[in-house]
Protein backbone atom coordinates (compact mmCIF):
# COMPACT_ATOMS: atom_id res chain seq x y z
CA UNK A 1 0.00 0.00 0.00
CA UNK A 2 1.43 3.54 -0.70
CA UNK A 3 1.92 6.39 2.11
CA UNK A 4 -1.10 7.91 0.50
CA UNK A 5 -3.36 5.31 0.28
CA UNK A 6 -2.51 4.00 3.76
CA UNK A 7 -3.48 7.87 5.11
CA UNK A 8 -6.28 7.64 3.07
CA UNK A 9 -7.31 4.29 5.42
CA UNK A 10 -6.84 6.22 8.35
CA UNK A 11 -7.99 9.68 7.44
CA UNK A 12 -11.84 8.22 6.07
CA UNK A 13 -12.76 6.50 9.64
CA UNK A 14 -11.63 9.86 11.10
CA UNK A 15 -13.46 12.21 9.13
CA UNK A 16 -16.49 9.97 9.21
CA UNK A 17 -16.39 10.00 13.26
CA UNK A 18 -15.83 13.83 13.17
CA UNK A 19 -19.04 14.35 10.48
CA UNK A 20 -20.80 12.34 13.38
CA UNK A 21 -19.57 13.87 16.02
CA UNK A 22 -20.55 17.33 13.74
CA UNK A 23 -24.59 15.72 13.06
CA UNK A 24 -24.84 14.64 17.08
CA UNK A 25 -23.72 18.40 18.17
CA UNK A 26 -26.04 20.09 15.77
CA UNK A 27 -28.94 17.60 16.90
CA UNK A 28 -27.99 18.59 20.44
CA UNK A 29 -27.79 22.45 19.43
CA UNK A 30 -31.68 22.02 17.54
CA UNK A 31 -32.70 20.17 20.67
CA UNK A 32 -31.66 22.92 23.20
CA UNK A 33 -33.06 26.00 20.81
CA UNK A 34 -36.26 24.00 21.03
CA UNK A 35 -36.28 23.68 24.33
CA UNK A 36 -37.11 27.02 25.16
CA UNK A 37 -39.20 27.74 22.47
CA UNK A 38 -43.04 27.12 22.72
CA UNK A 39 -45.19 25.10 21.97
CA UNK A 40 -44.24 22.68 24.78
CA UNK A 41 -46.17 19.28 25.10
CA UNK A 42 -46.76 18.59 28.70
CA UNK A 43 -48.64 15.15 27.86
CA UNK A 44 -45.74 13.55 26.25
CA UNK A 45 -42.78 15.33 28.82
CA UNK A 46 -45.17 13.54 31.90
CA UNK A 47 -45.46 10.40 29.62
CA UNK A 48 -41.87 10.45 29.19
CA UNK A 49 -41.15 11.22 33.11
CA UNK A 50 -43.09 8.12 33.78
CA UNK A 51 -41.63 5.57 31.37
CA UNK A 52 -37.64 7.23 31.97
CA UNK A 53 -37.76 7.93 35.75
CA UNK A 54 -40.27 5.90 37.63
CA UNK A 55 -40.46 2.44 35.50
CA UNK A 56 -36.50 2.95 35.64
CA UNK A 57 -36.49 2.67 39.63
CA UNK A 58 -36.55 -1.18 39.76
CA UNK A 59 -33.20 -1.38 37.63
CA UNK A 60 -31.26 1.25 39.30
CA UNK A 61 -32.61 0.48 42.95
CA UNK A 62 -31.91 -3.57 42.28
CA UNK A 63 -28.14 -2.41 41.08
CA UNK A 64 -27.40 -0.15 43.07
CA UNK A 65 -28.20 -2.19 46.32
CA UNK A 66 -26.30 -5.53 45.08
CA UNK A 67 -23.37 -2.60 44.41
CA UNK A 68 -23.15 -1.20 47.70
CA UNK A 69 -23.28 -4.68 49.20
CA UNK A 70 -20.04 -5.90 47.35
CA UNK A 71 -18.39 -2.69 47.67
CA UNK A 72 -18.53 -3.08 51.70
CA UNK A 73 -17.51 -6.80 51.33
CA UNK A 74 -14.30 -5.80 48.75
CA UNK A 75 -13.60 -2.54 51.07
CA UNK A 76 -13.96 -4.71 54.48
CA UNK A 77 -11.40 -7.31 52.58
CA UNK A 78 -9.23 -4.87 51.35
CA UNK A 79 -8.83 -2.79 54.50
CA UNK A 80 -8.00 -5.64 56.49
CA UNK A 81 -4.76 -5.49 55.07
CA UNK A 82 -3.82 -2.30 56.96
CA UNK A 83 -6.12 -2.78 59.47
CA UNK A 84 -8.45 0.00 58.05
CA UNK A 85 -12.07 -2.25 58.01
CA UNK A 86 -13.60 0.90 59.89
CA UNK A 87 -13.50 2.69 56.37
CA UNK A 88 -16.23 0.78 55.37
CA UNK A 89 -18.99 3.01 56.07
CA UNK A 90 -17.22 6.08 54.84
CA UNK A 91 -16.25 4.63 51.74
CA UNK A 92 -19.16 2.75 50.91
CA UNK A 93 -20.69 6.15 51.28
CA UNK A 94 -18.48 8.31 49.13
CA UNK A 95 -18.04 5.71 46.66
CA UNK A 96 -21.60 5.40 46.16
CA UNK A 97 -22.50 9.36 45.84
CA UNK A 98 -19.64 10.37 43.89
CA UNK A 99 -18.71 7.97 41.08
CA UNK A 100 -20.69 4.18 41.47
CA UNK A 101 -24.59 5.30 42.15
CA UNK A 102 -24.57 7.53 39.03
CA UNK A 103 -22.49 5.75 36.70
CA UNK A 104 -23.94 2.40 37.29
CA UNK A 105 -27.46 4.27 37.83
CA UNK A 106 -26.48 6.00 33.56
CA UNK A 107 -25.46 2.74 32.67
CA UNK A 108 -28.85 0.59 33.61
CA UNK A 109 -30.77 3.87 32.34
CA UNK A 110 -29.01 3.69 29.16
CA UNK A 111 -29.26 -0.22 28.51
CA UNK A 112 -33.43 0.32 29.54
CA UNK A 113 -34.09 3.96 28.09
CA UNK A 114 -31.74 4.70 25.16
CA UNK A 115 -32.67 1.50 23.82
CA UNK A 116 -36.71 1.78 23.89
CA UNK A 117 -36.92 5.59 22.85
CA UNK A 118 -34.36 4.45 19.47
CA UNK A 119 -36.67 1.93 18.95
CA UNK A 120 -39.64 3.34 19.00
CA UNK A 121 -38.72 6.44 17.41
CA UNK A 122 -37.07 4.52 14.70
CA UNK A 123 -40.04 2.63 14.28
CA UNK A 124 -42.21 5.44 14.05
CA UNK A 125 -39.86 6.93 11.11
CA UNK A 126 -39.84 3.57 9.52
CA UNK A 127 -43.70 3.69 9.76
CA UNK A 128 -44.20 7.36 8.31
CA UNK A 129 -45.02 8.28 11.78
CA UNK A 130 -42.70 11.22 11.91
CA UNK A 131 -43.58 12.25 8.19
CA UNK A 132 -46.77 12.30 9.62
CA UNK A 133 -45.87 14.71 12.32
CA UNK A 134 -45.03 17.13 9.78
CA UNK A 135 -47.99 16.84 7.70
CA UNK A 136 -50.12 17.57 10.43
CA UNK A 137 -47.59 20.92 11.44
CA UNK A 138 -46.06 19.27 14.42
CA UNK A 139 -41.86 19.57 15.17
CA UNK A 140 -40.67 16.37 15.36
CA UNK A 141 -38.17 17.48 17.73
CA UNK A 142 -40.56 19.91 19.73
CA UNK A 143 -42.88 16.67 19.79
CA UNK A 144 -40.92 13.76 20.12
CA UNK A 145 -37.36 14.74 21.47
CA UNK A 146 -37.39 17.76 23.63
CA UNK A 147 -39.68 15.91 26.29
CA UNK A 148 -37.71 12.67 26.47
CA UNK A 149 -34.37 15.01 26.95
CA UNK A 150 -35.92 17.08 29.41
CA UNK A 151 -37.35 13.81 31.24
CA UNK A 152 -34.23 12.07 31.35
CA UNK A 153 -32.57 15.34 32.25
CA UNK A 154 -34.50 15.50 35.46
CA UNK A 155 -35.15 12.06 36.06
CA UNK A 156 -31.79 10.36 36.39
CA UNK A 157 -30.46 12.62 38.71
CA UNK A 158 -33.46 11.62 41.25
CA UNK A 159 -32.76 8.21 40.29
CA UNK A 160 -29.00 8.57 41.25
CA UNK A 161 -29.97 9.95 44.54
CA UNK A 162 -32.69 7.29 45.18
CA UNK A 163 -29.82 4.82 43.94
CA UNK A 164 -27.44 6.09 46.73
CA UNK A 165 -29.25 6.15 49.50
CA UNK A 166 -30.27 2.24 48.60
CA UNK A 167 -26.35 1.48 47.50
CA UNK A 168 -25.43 2.84 51.37
CA UNK A 169 -28.50 0.84 52.54
CA UNK A 170 -27.02 -2.05 50.91
CA UNK A 171 -23.48 -1.35 52.00
CA UNK A 172 -25.10 -1.16 55.94
CA UNK A 173 -27.30 -4.48 55.57
CA UNK A 174 -23.95 -6.35 54.11
CA UNK A 175 -21.83 -4.53 56.88
CA UNK A 176 -24.43 -5.27 59.95
CA UNK A 177 -25.27 -9.08 58.56
CA UNK A 178 -21.66 -10.38 57.82
CA UNK A 179 -19.27 -7.67 59.03
CA UNK A 180 -20.16 -7.60 62.22
CA UNK A 181 -20.87 -3.45 62.35
CA UNK A 182 -22.87 -1.96 64.94
CA UNK A 183 -25.88 -0.87 63.05
CA UNK A 184 -25.85 2.92 64.86
CA UNK A 185 -22.17 3.26 64.66
CA UNK A 186 -22.02 2.72 60.60
CA UNK A 187 -25.02 4.91 60.34
CA UNK A 188 -23.06 7.52 62.47
CA UNK A 189 -20.17 7.15 60.27
CA UNK A 190 -22.00 7.16 56.75
CA UNK A 191 -23.35 10.29 58.12
CA UNK A 192 -20.60 12.03 59.51
CA UNK A 193 -18.24 11.45 56.45
CA UNK A 194 -20.62 12.52 53.65
CA UNK A 195 -20.59 15.85 52.56
CA UNK A 196 -23.34 17.67 50.37
CA UNK A 197 -21.18 17.73 47.56
CA UNK A 198 -20.65 14.61 47.53
CA UNK A 199 -24.30 13.97 46.82
CA UNK A 200 -24.53 16.81 44.52
CA UNK A 201 -21.80 16.18 42.21
CA UNK A 202 -23.42 12.23 41.81
CA UNK A 203 -27.09 14.22 40.50
CA UNK A 204 -25.43 17.04 38.71
CA UNK A 205 -23.55 13.48 36.76
CA UNK A 206 -26.82 12.12 36.95
CA UNK A 207 -28.67 14.97 35.18
CA UNK A 208 -25.75 14.90 32.43
CA UNK A 209 -25.92 11.28 31.91
CA UNK A 210 -29.45 11.78 31.49
CA UNK A 211 -29.34 13.81 28.51
CA UNK A 212 -26.76 11.96 27.01
CA UNK A 213 -29.15 8.83 27.33
CA UNK A 214 -32.38 10.44 25.80
CA UNK A 215 -29.91 12.45 23.34
CA UNK A 216 -28.33 9.29 22.01
CA UNK A 217 -31.72 7.39 21.71
CA UNK A 218 -33.66 10.07 19.55
CA UNK A 219 -30.75 10.72 17.70
CA UNK A 220 -30.12 7.20 16.36
CA UNK A 221 -34.06 6.81 16.10
CA UNK A 222 -34.58 9.81 13.90
CA UNK A 223 -31.73 9.01 11.65
CA UNK A 224 -32.68 5.25 11.79
CA UNK A 225 -32.05 3.24 8.51
CA UNK A 226 -35.37 1.45 6.62
CA UNK A 227 -36.94 -1.67 7.96
CA UNK A 228 -36.59 -4.09 10.68
CA UNK A 229 -32.16 -3.91 10.29
CA UNK A 230 -32.86 -0.18 10.63
CA UNK A 231 -34.72 -0.04 13.98
CA UNK A 232 -32.14 -3.04 15.08
CA UNK A 233 -29.14 -1.15 13.99
CA UNK A 234 -30.00 2.60 15.76
CA UNK A 235 -30.86 0.66 19.05
CA UNK A 236 -28.10 -0.75 19.15
CA UNK A 237 -25.90 2.30 17.89
CA UNK A 238 -27.84 4.18 20.48
CA UNK A 239 -27.08 1.50 23.76
CA UNK A 240 -22.99 1.57 22.36
CA UNK A 241 -22.65 5.20 22.11
CA UNK A 242 -24.55 6.34 25.17
CA UNK A 243 -22.51 4.27 27.65
CA UNK A 244 -19.19 5.44 26.11
CA UNK A 245 -20.48 9.09 26.19
CA UNK A 246 -21.59 8.40 30.14
CA UNK A 247 -18.15 6.55 30.63
CA UNK A 248 -16.18 9.85 29.14
CA UNK A 249 -18.22 12.59 30.30
CA UNK A 250 -17.91 10.82 34.08
CA UNK A 251 -14.13 10.93 34.02
CA UNK A 252 -14.41 14.45 32.42
CA UNK A 253 -16.68 15.54 35.07
CA UNK A 254 -14.72 14.08 37.90
CA UNK A 255 -11.44 15.96 36.93
CA UNK A 256 -14.11 19.50 36.88
CA UNK A 257 -15.40 18.72 40.40
CA UNK A 258 -12.38 16.99 42.42
CA UNK A 259 -9.55 18.01 40.75
CA UNK A 260 -8.99 21.50 41.25
CA UNK B 1 -52.94 24.65 -8.53
CA UNK B 2 -49.52 22.87 -7.84
CA UNK B 3 -47.39 23.35 -10.52
CA UNK B 4 -43.42 21.22 -10.74
CA UNK B 5 -41.13 22.06 -13.61
CA UNK B 6 -37.70 20.36 -13.98
CA UNK B 7 -38.04 18.22 -10.60
CA UNK B 8 -35.04 16.46 -9.82
CA UNK B 9 -34.02 14.16 -7.26
CA UNK B 10 -31.00 12.00 -6.33
CA UNK B 11 -30.13 9.35 -3.54
CA UNK B 12 -26.62 8.32 -3.96
CA UNK B 13 -26.34 7.27 -7.64
CA UNK B 14 -30.14 6.52 -8.18
CA UNK B 15 -31.76 9.75 -9.94
CA UNK B 16 -34.95 9.08 -8.83
CA UNK B 17 -36.41 12.06 -10.65
CA UNK B 18 -34.76 13.76 -13.70
CA UNK B 19 -36.81 16.72 -14.50
CA UNK B 20 -40.37 15.88 -13.63
CA UNK B 21 -43.15 18.60 -15.04
CA UNK B 22 -46.54 17.95 -14.24
CA UNK B 23 -50.17 20.31 -13.19
CA UNK B 24 -52.33 19.90 -11.37
CA UNK B 25 -55.47 21.65 -11.40
CA UNK B 26 -57.20 23.19 -8.54
CA UNK B 27 -60.11 21.31 -7.61
CA UNK B 28 -59.06 17.89 -9.99
CA UNK B 29 -58.28 14.51 -8.97
CA UNK B 30 -54.69 13.69 -10.24
CA UNK B 31 -53.75 10.31 -10.25
CA UNK B 32 -50.43 9.04 -10.76
CA UNK B 33 -49.44 5.76 -11.70
CA UNK B 34 -46.17 4.08 -12.31
CA UNK B 35 -43.75 1.18 -11.74
CA UNK B 36 -42.87 0.37 -7.78
CA UNK B 37 -39.83 2.44 -7.23
CA UNK B 38 -40.25 4.91 -10.06
CA UNK B 39 -40.31 7.86 -8.09
CA UNK B 40 -44.05 8.45 -7.17
CA UNK B 41 -44.27 8.80 -3.26
CA UNK B 42 -40.72 10.41 -3.70
CA UNK B 43 -42.59 13.26 -6.24
CA UNK B 44 -45.61 13.78 -3.64
CA UNK B 45 -43.16 14.15 -0.66
CA UNK B 46 -41.05 16.78 -2.14
CA UNK B 47 -44.48 18.73 -2.91
CA UNK B 48 -44.80 18.38 0.69
CA UNK B 49 -41.42 19.82 1.71
CA UNK B 50 -40.73 16.26 2.94
CA UNK B 51 -37.87 15.38 0.11
CA UNK B 52 -35.79 18.33 -0.55
CA UNK B 53 -35.72 18.71 -4.71
CA UNK B 54 -32.01 18.40 -6.09
CA UNK B 55 -33.25 21.08 -8.99
CA UNK B 56 -36.53 22.03 -10.42
CA UNK B 57 -39.30 24.40 -8.91
CA UNK B 58 -42.56 23.92 -7.07
CA UNK B 59 -45.29 26.00 -7.27
CA UNK B 60 -48.66 26.05 -4.98
CA UNK B 61 -50.89 28.79 -6.69
CA UNK B 62 -47.82 30.65 -7.75
CA UNK B 63 -45.74 30.58 -4.80
CA UNK B 64 -42.66 28.80 -4.62
CA UNK B 65 -43.12 26.06 -1.90
CA UNK B 66 -39.99 26.05 -0.89
CA UNK B 67 -40.18 29.76 0.69
CA UNK B 68 -43.51 29.47 1.33
CA UNK B 69 -44.56 29.73 5.80
CA UNK B 70 -44.18 26.26 6.53
CA UNK B 71 -47.07 25.79 8.75
CA UNK B 72 -49.39 27.75 6.75
CA UNK B 73 -48.86 25.97 4.15
CA UNK B 74 -49.14 22.39 5.03
CA UNK B 75 -52.37 23.83 6.60
CA UNK B 76 -53.84 23.76 3.56
CA UNK B 77 -52.79 19.82 3.02
CA UNK B 78 -54.39 16.35 4.45
CA UNK B 79 -52.66 13.24 3.68
CA UNK B 80 -53.37 9.83 3.49
CA UNK B 81 -50.28 7.65 4.04
CA UNK B 82 -49.51 4.22 2.85
CA UNK B 83 -49.09 3.04 5.86
CA UNK B 84 -51.84 4.57 7.75
CA UNK B 85 -49.08 6.28 9.70
CA UNK B 86 -51.03 6.30 12.84
CA UNK B 87 -49.52 6.99 16.32
CA UNK B 88 -49.47 4.22 18.02
CA UNK B 89 -49.35 5.42 21.71
CA UNK B 90 -52.72 7.94 20.50
CA UNK B 91 -56.45 6.40 20.57
CA UNK B 92 -58.36 6.98 16.92
CA UNK B 93 -60.29 9.73 18.02
CA UNK B 94 -56.97 11.57 18.88
CA UNK B 95 -55.39 10.63 15.72
CA UNK B 96 -58.14 11.85 13.82
CA UNK B 97 -58.17 15.11 15.81
CA UNK B 98 -54.20 15.52 16.03
CA UNK B 99 -54.19 18.53 13.67
CA UNK B 100 -57.07 20.26 15.70
CA UNK B 101 -56.00 20.17 19.28
CA UNK B 102 -52.42 22.30 17.93
CA UNK B 103 -51.38 25.33 16.59
CA UNK B 104 -53.11 29.12 17.01
CA UNK B 105 -56.16 27.68 16.74
CA UNK B 106 -56.49 24.74 18.83
CA UNK B 107 -60.12 23.35 19.58
CA UNK B 108 -60.53 22.48 22.99
CA UNK B 109 -60.58 18.39 23.03
CA UNK B 110 -64.09 17.85 23.66
CA UNK B 111 -65.25 20.25 20.55
CA UNK B 112 -62.31 18.23 18.97
CA UNK B 113 -63.45 15.08 19.67
CA UNK B 114 -67.04 15.69 18.45
CA UNK B 115 -65.49 17.07 15.17
CA UNK B 116 -62.81 13.39 14.90
CA UNK B 117 -66.10 11.69 15.67
CA UNK B 118 -68.15 12.80 12.75
CA UNK B 119 -65.36 12.41 10.68
CA UNK B 120 -65.23 8.68 11.46
CA UNK B 121 -68.70 8.09 10.62
CA UNK B 122 -67.96 10.16 7.51
CA UNK B 123 -65.59 7.65 6.48
CA UNK B 124 -68.05 4.65 7.88
CA UNK B 125 -66.77 3.67 11.20
CA UNK B 126 -68.61 4.25 14.44
CA UNK B 127 -68.16 5.95 17.61
CA UNK B 128 -67.17 2.31 19.42
CA UNK B 129 -63.62 2.91 17.64
CA UNK B 130 -63.05 6.16 18.97
CA UNK B 131 -61.30 4.77 22.08
CA UNK B 132 -59.42 1.83 20.93
CA UNK B 133 -55.66 2.45 19.80
CA UNK B 134 -54.70 1.82 15.80
CA UNK B 135 -53.31 -1.49 16.54
CA UNK B 136 -56.79 -2.79 17.83
CA UNK B 137 -58.14 -2.16 14.21
CA UNK B 138 -57.70 -4.38 10.45
CA UNK B 139 -55.64 -3.13 8.05
CA UNK B 140 -59.06 -1.47 6.10
CA UNK B 141 -60.05 0.30 9.48
CA UNK B 142 -56.96 1.94 9.67
CA UNK B 143 -57.10 3.01 6.33
CA UNK B 144 -60.56 4.74 7.29
CA UNK B 145 -58.95 6.05 10.44
CA UNK B 146 -55.96 7.87 8.41
CA UNK B 147 -58.68 9.33 5.55
CA UNK B 148 -60.56 10.33 8.66
CA UNK B 149 -57.26 12.19 9.81
CA UNK B 150 -56.58 13.82 6.68
CA UNK B 151 -59.97 15.40 6.27
CA UNK B 152 -60.39 16.13 9.49
CA UNK B 153 -58.95 20.00 9.50
CA UNK B 154 -61.07 20.47 6.11
CA UNK B 155 -58.11 20.89 3.81
CA UNK B 156 -57.81 22.07 0.21
CA UNK B 157 -55.71 19.58 -1.48
CA UNK B 158 -55.34 15.70 -0.18
CA UNK B 159 -52.81 13.62 -1.15
CA UNK B 160 -53.25 9.81 -0.77
CA UNK B 161 -50.35 7.51 -0.85
CA UNK B 162 -51.25 4.08 -2.19
CA UNK B 163 -54.87 4.13 -0.80
CA UNK B 164 -55.78 0.42 -1.50
CA UNK B 165 -52.16 -1.20 -0.57
CA UNK B 166 -52.49 -4.60 1.11
CA UNK B 167 -55.99 -4.48 1.34
CA UNK B 168 -58.33 -7.46 -0.54
CA UNK B 169 -60.13 -6.39 -3.48
CA UNK B 170 -63.42 -5.67 -1.64
CA UNK B 171 -62.04 -3.28 0.78
CA UNK B 172 -60.26 -1.11 -1.79
CA UNK B 173 -63.44 -0.74 -3.34
CA UNK B 174 -64.97 0.67 -0.34
CA UNK B 175 -61.62 2.98 0.26
CA UNK B 176 -61.61 4.38 -3.74
CA UNK B 177 -65.86 5.20 -3.55
CA UNK B 178 -64.90 7.25 -0.01
CA UNK B 179 -61.94 8.96 -1.50
CA UNK B 180 -64.01 9.54 -4.61
CA UNK B 181 -66.96 10.64 -2.25
CA UNK B 182 -64.79 12.89 0.04
CA UNK B 183 -63.06 14.65 -3.20
CA UNK B 184 -66.03 15.54 -4.85
CA UNK B 185 -67.87 16.27 -1.59
CA UNK B 186 -64.90 18.46 -0.19
CA UNK B 187 -64.43 19.99 -3.61
CA UNK B 188 -60.43 19.54 -2.79
CA UNK B 189 -57.93 19.16 -5.17
CA UNK B 190 -56.47 15.77 -4.89
CA UNK B 191 -53.17 13.51 -6.12
CA UNK B 192 -53.39 10.22 -5.38
CA UNK B 193 -50.34 7.65 -6.13
CA UNK B 194 -51.13 4.23 -6.76
CA UNK B 195 -50.10 0.81 -8.95
CA UNK B 196 -53.49 -0.08 -8.86
CA UNK B 197 -55.70 0.40 -12.29
CA UNK B 198 -59.11 -0.19 -9.98
CA UNK B 199 -58.07 2.90 -7.91
CA UNK B 200 -57.34 4.86 -10.95
CA UNK B 201 -60.96 4.24 -12.41
CA UNK B 202 -62.09 4.89 -9.56
CA UNK B 203 -61.11 8.09 -8.41
CA UNK B 204 -58.82 10.10 -10.98
CA UNK B 205 -60.29 13.03 -13.39
CA UNK B 206 -56.25 13.33 -14.69
CA UNK B 207 -53.84 10.62 -15.35
CA UNK B 208 -50.14 11.01 -15.06
CA UNK B 209 -47.79 7.86 -15.73
CA UNK B 210 -44.37 8.37 -14.14
CA UNK B 211 -41.38 6.28 -15.44
CA UNK B 212 -37.76 6.56 -15.82
CA UNK B 213 -37.78 9.41 -13.40
CA UNK B 214 -40.05 12.28 -15.73
CA UNK B 215 -43.83 12.18 -16.67
CA UNK B 216 -44.11 9.27 -19.55
CA UNK B 217 -48.08 10.14 -20.36
CA UNK B 218 -50.57 12.59 -18.77
CA UNK B 219 -54.33 13.68 -19.81
CA UNK B 220 -58.01 12.94 -18.45
CA UNK B 221 -58.66 9.38 -17.50
CA UNK B 222 -61.19 9.08 -20.34
CA UNK B 223 -58.68 9.42 -22.93
CA UNK B 224 -56.11 6.77 -21.15
CA UNK B 225 -57.37 3.68 -22.29
CA UNK B 226 -57.40 5.21 -26.28
CA UNK B 227 -54.27 7.19 -25.95
CA UNK B 228 -51.34 5.81 -28.29
CA UNK B 229 -48.14 5.85 -25.75
CA UNK B 230 -46.46 2.36 -25.42
CA UNK B 231 -45.50 2.79 -22.13
CA UNK B 232 -49.29 3.92 -20.14
CA UNK B 233 -50.51 0.98 -22.63
CA UNK B 234 -48.24 -2.12 -21.17
CA UNK B 235 -48.50 -0.50 -17.91
CA UNK B 236 -52.70 -0.60 -17.57
CA UNK B 237 -52.79 -3.83 -19.41
CA UNK B 238 -50.18 -5.37 -17.17
CA UNK B 239 -48.38 -6.42 -19.87
CA UNK B 240 -44.58 -8.41 -19.13
CA UNK B 241 -43.96 -7.32 -23.12
CA UNK B 242 -43.02 -3.62 -24.00
CA UNK B 243 -40.93 -0.78 -23.96
CA UNK B 244 -40.58 -0.82 -19.87
CA UNK B 245 -37.84 -3.74 -19.04
CA UNK B 246 -39.47 -6.38 -15.93
CA UNK B 247 -37.30 -8.36 -14.19
CA UNK B 248 -38.01 -12.11 -13.88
Amino acid sequence: MTLTGSLAAIGRPVLAALAGVGRVSMFAGAVLANLVRPPFYFREFGHALLQIGWFSLPVVGLTALFTGGALALQIYSGGARFNAESVVPSIVAIGMARELGPVLGGLMVAARVASSIAAEIATMKVTEQIDALVTLSTNPIKYLVVPRVLAATLAVPILVGVGDSIGIMGGWLVGITRLDFNSATYIKNTVNFLETWDVLSGMIKGAAFGFIVALMGCYFGMTSGRGAQGVGAATKSAVVAASVMILAANYILTEVFFTS
Amino acid sequence: MIELRGVQKTFGANQVLRGVNLILPRGQSMVVIGGSGTGKSVLLKSILGLVRPDAGTITLDGQNVAKAERDAFLARFGMLFQGGALFDSLTVWENVAFRLMRGAQALPPDQARAIALEKLRRVGLTPAVADQFPAELSGGMQKRVGLARAIAAEPEIIFFDEPTTGLDPIMSGVINALIREIVVEMGVTAMTITHDMSSVRAIADRVAMLHAGVIQWTGPVAEMDTAPDPYLQQFIHGRAEGPIESVR
